[in-house]
């Protein structure tokens, strides 16, 4: 029953962060599911199934309200399509870490411009 | 030409995204950092930019059997919840704030990244799935 309620909690603040930023619910579900006894890849697509559920609500009540027209997004698709398919396949053959270096220090970098802007 | 500025910023977003790195923000720190973007609008474009790439993702993890559908059916009602909230907080929020705190958050992420980046140098030899190397 405890661990019921955890979860629920868990979603809800899962949810909460995808709606707020229209990202991130992943940063929160991984960990989670990892805390809850899931194994690391098993978290990685389990989540993926989960963000992208809320993703899909959350772009519903965007559109609702007039935040966003969806023709914007259309451009950045194709790319996005192509790079899924890449990223998945590359996810059995590459070692990381020294893109998640690179890329953790351009996240920095990033969160420190939006503060100055 | 507006496509064509689009392709590589998106390749490299879902690339990043399907590697399990930056939870699917990649696109809205580029948008948001990079063009300047409103917040909302960003925002707003990279949910619709990640359904497909999740969609495209889900197949191949669904087809190697890595969804657990009983801890989606426990989260995903609660997570629905969650996110009306959250979308009736970011709509009420002026946006100097929303994107102040996006900031916060992506230093947070960042400084995430960066612990497991260093994880990773520690325990050598580990690809991005988690697998020992030959």
């Amino acid at each position: 029953m405890f661990k019921k309620v955890l979860i629920g909690a868990a979603g809800i603040l899962v949810g909460f962060l995808n709606g707020l930023f229209g990202s991130g619910g992943g940063m929160a579900a991984v960990p989670l599911l990892k805390a809850a006894g899931v194994e690391d890849r098993r978290s990685h697509a389990t989540s993926i199934c989960i963000i992208g559920s809320l993703s899909l609500f959350t772009l519903g009540v965007y559109l609702y309200r007039g935040e966003v027209q969806l023709k914007n997004a259309l451009p950045f698709l194709p790319g996005g399509i192509m790079g899924a398919a890449a990223g998945a396949w590359l996810l059995q053959r590459l070692p990381v870490k020294w893109i998640r270096l690179i890329f953790s220090l351009l996240i920095l970098y990033s969160s420190i411009r939006l503060f100055l802007r | 030409m507006q496509w064509l500025s689009a392709l590589l910023p998106a390749f490299l977003s879902a690339v990043l995204g399907a590697l399990g790195m930056g939870g699917g923000g990649v696109l809205l720190i580029y948008l948001s950092v990079f063009r300047q973007m409103e917040q909302m609008q960003a925002q707003g474009i990279n949910l619709a930019f990640f359904l497909p790439v999740a969609a495209v993702s889900l197949i191949f993890h669904i087809k190697n059997r890595l969804v657990d559908f009983k801890l989606c059916a426990l989260l995903i009602p609660a997570g629905l919840a969650g996110a009306y909230l959250g979308v009736l907080l970011a709509g009420s929020l002026p946006e100097t704030l929303l994107r102040r705190l996006f900031a916060a958050f992506l230093l947070l992420i960042g400084l995430k990244e960066l612990w497991s980046a260093f994880r990773a140098f520690r325990e050598p030899r580990e690809n991005a799935a988690g697998k020992r190397e030959k």
